[in-house]
């Protein structure tokens, strides 16, 4: 228990519930709208397998329940199984997050051994012209087919992610049906979120108000029609909203993300946010970081909000929207977030939904 | 209707194999776990899903609540069938082929 620095009243730090291990940076894949950082960290900086058992054992212990696997690749890392294997034997539910294009049946096998209780697969776009374009991976989408079908037959369970943004939404029943032939328990639909990467692609890849329009009419119909068969998560994209996104909900409040490096961050993107300052796992207990880290606490509750979120009545239900988003928009990550369409920079906000040049893809600025 | 009305008394639940029944020591409590979703089980809701075993049918789960908790069946027949109506519509329960 802990008061909340800042904020009138006190209130307990609640224990996180979810994490995510970047276990990597490299990928074989070049996505425009990478999560990643722009400064990507070399192989040689990355958490050795053992350190990271060391952070899931500390992790069960704060009471994290889930761990995502993720990149960069995790399947890039050779000793991944022993990854798989230490965040089960503390007793945490790990879900892999991959692109498939290096999976095999054998090693497939080896993480399953190992206690691996779930497979995410992204997957660019149904067609696999533009799918191997968008991540500017030759055969790249065929590779992901299979591994996806291995998954199965494995007797794993399986969600397909796709992100979706203006050079594939129109394909959303398509990807929608792909899901579902590929035998995925779940489907999660995530609009691109322009940070980091993205925001340098982001004329190429912020749909029109009409696509999203038709695919948020699309999914809506897809989760009545696939209910009970296959479930559907999506995620809108918040530059089309009135509101901002309950981000993370809240900064500090049940998530971390750790990087390959080992520093901690509320939200995965949080580096994006330059000037702030995050621990490491290698100098700090993990439990030290939640409870005190100043990265941490700084956006924690509703005692840090400027106007017009501290006096508005939504403070507590949108949390104030996304820091990183709001730092990304107007280089104040303590601002209200623009999308917020009580933000004063709201209206700059609204003007960049103006289509932008309908230019070819081979415009990217891929992930390097 | 309330949730879990259209469930026929034949049915067999059994938890999908990507959920997993756990105990969550931090915060003493039980909880199933599916990717990206942490569901919080209550007293009733835990002795329900222990229930589940893919042979054991609605309505022998039901007979058998009411004998150990000696309540009301119209109690543990709604209770029982909230949760399980909860767990189908998240998708926490296997398919059953055909």
């Amino acid at each position: 228990m802990m008061a909340n620095k800042g904020s009138k009243q006190t209130s307990v730090l609640e224990p996180p519930l979810a994490m995510l291990a970047e276990l990597t940076h490299r990928c074989p894949l070049q996505c425009p709208y990478c999560s990643n950082p722009i400064a990507l960290a070399p192989r040689s900086d990355e958490l050795e397998a053992w350190e990271w058992a060391d952070v899931f054992g500390q992790a069960a212990s704060l009471g994290v329940l889930q761990v995502h696997l993720s990149g960069g690749e995790p399947t890039a890392r050779k000793d991944l199984s022993a990854i798989i294997s230490a965040a089960n034997e503390a007793g945490i539910y790990t879900n892999l997050i991959t692109s498939g294009v290096l999976l095999t049946r054998l090693r497939l096998e080896e993480y399953r051994g190992a206690g691996l209780d779930h497979v995410q697969i992204s997957f660019q776009d149904s067609d696999a012209a533009n799918a191997d374009r968008i991540g500017n991976y030759a055969n790249g989408h065929q590779r992901k087919l299979e591994a996806a079908r291995l998954v199965r037959a494995l007797g794993l369970p399986l969600t397909v992610n796709a992100v979706v943004h203006r050079q594939n939404l129109d394909h959303l029943p398509q990807i929608i049906a792909m899901a579902h032939a590929l035998d995925a328990q779940r489907l999660e639909i995530a609009n691109v979120q322009y940070y980091g990467w993205a925001l340098k692609n982001r004329e190429l890849l912020m749909p029109t108000r009409d696509q999203v329009e038709q695919a948020t009419t699309a999914a809506t119909a897809a989760v009545e029609e696939y209910r009970g068969r296959m479930a559907i998560d999506y995620v809108v994209p918040d530059y089309y909203a009135r509101r901002p996104k309950r981000c993370m909900d809240g900064w500090g409040s049940q998530y971390f993300a750790v990087t390959p490096r080992g520093r901690v961050l509320p939200c995965h993107a949080a580096e994006s946010i330059t000037g702030m300052e995050f621990s490491s796992v290698r100098d700090r207990p993990l439990e030290w970081i939640w409870q005190n880290d100043p990265a941490f606490n700084r956006f924690r509750g509703t005692g840090w909000m400027p106007e017009p979120c501290r006096s508005c009545s939504f403070k507590e239900k949108d949390l104030g929207g996304c820091r990183c988003q709001a730092f990304a928009l107007t280089g104040d990550a303590a601002a209200t977030d623009p999308v917020c369409e009580f933000s004063p920079r709201h209206q700059e906000l609204t003007s960049l939904l103006e289509p932008g040049p309908d230019e070819v893809a081979s415009n990217y600025v891929y992930r390097h | 209707m309330a949730k879990g009305d259209h469930l026929s008394l034949t049915f067999r639940p059994a938890l999908a194999d990507f959920v997993r029944l756990q105990h969550d020591d931090a915060r003493d409590r039980w909880v199933l776990q599916a990717p990206e979703r942490v569901l919080v089980l209550d007293e009733s809701g835990k002795a329900i899903v222990d229930c589940f075993d893919g042979n054991t049918s609605l309505g022998e789960i039901i007979d058998a609540l009411v004998t150990e908790y000696d309540a009301p069946r119209d109690v543990i027949d709604h209770d029982v069938r909230v949760v399980v109506g909860l767990l189908e519509e998240k998708r926490f329960l296997r398919v059953e082929d055909g």
